[in-house]
């Protein structure tokens, strides 16, 4: 399906105050990495009247106040963004970040495991190899999905929620991976935990990771994960940046 | 500083401002009133800023007092009965509520939602730059809960003082909600012509099941012609999705940041508080409009609220309802663009 990766975006109204940009139907990295071009574009120098962006799989939504910027004019400027060469406005990061799968926090890792034909370390340490890319940011404050999920591992998701996991819970479902900041009953499988806070609205970075942006887990013992969530509690940030 | 007191409080009470924008791309829910024009001409009776901190009150009620001062306050939203110890004020009103004295707000005839509004807006601290209150992940308004007996509330600003008080003449709050208008899109192309036609053709019935998330809708089952799963996307409010069982769900202040089933259509912006005043068992159709016509019904709410706001005074300690409707004279304004303590006073 990336075969539509090439082709001019669609505009799509989501009422006369949000403009949708999509560039495709399915999710796939090369969409992504257009609607993040666009995205960094217009936050880099954003027209006026222009209120808001929501990067997705593959498409912008555009907040805007259609009384200061005439949705026409918007769309020339997005089809002026297209046109211009592409420019690396911001570097994306990459991101390891520490994860415990051993019990109590890999609640749901030995039925994962199972399910796959895996023992629960080969699941876990089939999870931890992966390198994901963050594609977007919805369902709750912090809530990241991941893709590049290692596909002996790739499950859908379940046909009933499970009851609601702890926050910091590292996610798999629907062939995707996913990290929960707060406690909610889920369809995914919880296959670890993180110390790391990705939300915290007290720190100067409330959320640490950008669309586009590269990670990976490390595995980490619970002994490891008390130390670092104390730290993390105090406002320290425990996940390590690279610049890639 | 002046403040108040929660005397009593039904579920559903919840600090409001404008919303909490800028970190939608991060999955941070907007919130923010479910009414804004009744929220935002409550604040700007005032003199307040449209997106200033106000109480919204559900069909439960509330109950408050003022703390220390006289305060001075703004209603306006759906037809609730306020009295003031005991004497009934106009549904849409600004008056003053003395220390010791109790103000009442209880659903009246019609609508879901009420807004009070007192000068320079409640003073809870923003999160992420806004004091909306957002129950599910509990944040923002006060400690991100529903507000109860017992709550206390400092206002941001001195008491007002001067300012026209009396009933708030508001042409644009009556909306009669039959015909809700929607724009197509953005994913109409997931259903086939007939079925955009039974979209628009209804009649939707309001469920009992709504709540600051969404407004479900009864009505005849809508099928796709895509399926109904698509990579997830941004999710506007009044957003119209219709999952697979095929009934429209319409997404409002609560709502998620993005959505993973098709949006048929999205309900214009001038006429979300119109919905969301509608009460179960109401019964609406949806019209199709183009952007133009969105854009100009905005324009002219926006003009509204920016102009003038008229206040007719009450000139009698007591008033009945015979009274009320009897009046018709328009001597008292303020100026809405002009902060609380610098409004004229009413002529006398």
């Amino acid at each position: 399906m990336s075969a539509d990766a090439g082709a001019g975006p669609v505009f799509l109204d989501a009422g006369e105050s949000a403009l949708v940009v999509e560039f495709g139907r399915s999710v796939d990295p090369a969409i992504s990495d257009r609607v993040l071009a666009l995205d960094a574009a217009l936050a880099a120098d954003p027209p006026e009247g222009l209120r808001e962006l929501v990067p997705t799989y593959r498409s912008l939504m555009i907040h805007y106040d259609p009384l200061v910027l005439d949705r026409a004019q918007l769309v020339a400027r997005v089809e002026e963004q297209m046109a211009a060469p592409a420019q690396q406005v911001r570097a994306a990061a990459s991101w390891t970040v520490p994860c415990c799968y051993d019990l109590p926090h890999g609640e749901d890792l030995a039925e994962l495991a199972a399910l796959m034909g895996l023992s629960p370390a080969q699941a876990a340490s089939s999870h931890a190899r992966g390198r994901y890319r963050v594609y977007m940011y919805g369902f709750s404050p912090g809530f990241t999905y991941l893709g590049g999920l290692p596909e002996e591992i790739a499950v859908s998701r379940r046909t009933t929620p499970r009851p609601p996991h702890d926050t910091k819970a590292v996610l798999v479902g629907g062939g995707l991976s996913a990290i929960a900041s707060f406690a909610m009953p889920t369809g995914w499988y919880v296959v670890g935990r993180t110390p790391e806070r990705l939300y915290a609205p007290e720190r100067a970075n409330a959320f640490l990771f950008e669309p586009g942006d590269s990670l990976r887990f490390e595995p980490i013992d619970p002994d490891t994960f008390a130390q670092l969530e104390a730290r993390a509690e105090s406002g320290e940030i425990v996940a390590r940046r690279t610049a890639s | 500083m002046t403040g108040l007191r929660v005397l009593a409080a039904g579920p559903g009470v919840t600090i409001q401002d404008g919303g909490r924008h800028g970190s939608l791309r991060y999955g941070v829910t907007v919130a923010g009133p479910m009414d804004p024009l009744a929220h935002a001409l409550a604040n700007r009776a005032l003199g307040n800023e449209p997106d200033a901190a106000a109480i919204e009150i559900s069909l439960g009620g509330i109950e408050i007092t003022a703390e220390d001062r006289p305060l001075t306050f703004a209603v306006a939203g759906g037809a609730f009965q306020i009295t003031l110890d005991g004497q009934v004020l106009p549904g849409a009103c600004v008056a003053s509520l003395e220390p010791g004295a109790t103000l009442k707000l209880r659903a009246g005839p019609a609508g879901v939602w009420c807004y009070l509004a007192v000068c320079g807006g409640i003073d809870v601290p923003p999160v992420l730059g806004s004091r909306a209150t957002h129950g599910r992940t509990r944040m923002g308004g006060l400690e991100g809960r529903m507000l109860q007996a017992g709550d206390r509330l400092r206002t941001a600003a001195p008491a007002g003082t001067g300012i026209a008080t009396g009933a708030i003449l508001a042409p644009l709050l009556e909306r009669p909600p039959e015909a809700i208008r929607v724009l197509l899109g953005p994913q109409h192309d997931y259903f086939a012509a007939d079925q955009i036609e039974a979209f628009l053709t209804g009649p939707w019935t309001i469920s009992i099941r709504g709540d600051r998330m969404a407004c479900f809708l009864e009505g005849p089952k809508l099928t796709h012609r895509l399926g109904f799963n698509i990579p997830s996307d941004g999710v506007a409010m009044g957003a119209i999705q219709v999952p697979g069982e095929g009934l429209p769900i319409v997404l409002m202040a609560d709502r998620q940041s993005t959505g993973g089933y098709p949006k048929i259509a999205t309900v214009i912006g001038v006429d979300l508080g119109r919905l969301a005043q509608a009460r179960p068992a109401t019964q609406i159709r949806f019209q199709a409009v183009s952007h133009a016509q969105a854009v100009q019904a905005l324009a002219e709410e926006r003009a509204f609220l920016a102009g003038a706001i008229l206040v007719e005074p009450l000139t009698r300690r007591t008033f009945s309802s015979d009274f009320l409707l009897g009046l018709t004279l328009v001597d008292g304004w303020i100026d809405a663009l002009r902060p609380c303590l610098e409004l004229k006073p009413p002529p006398r």
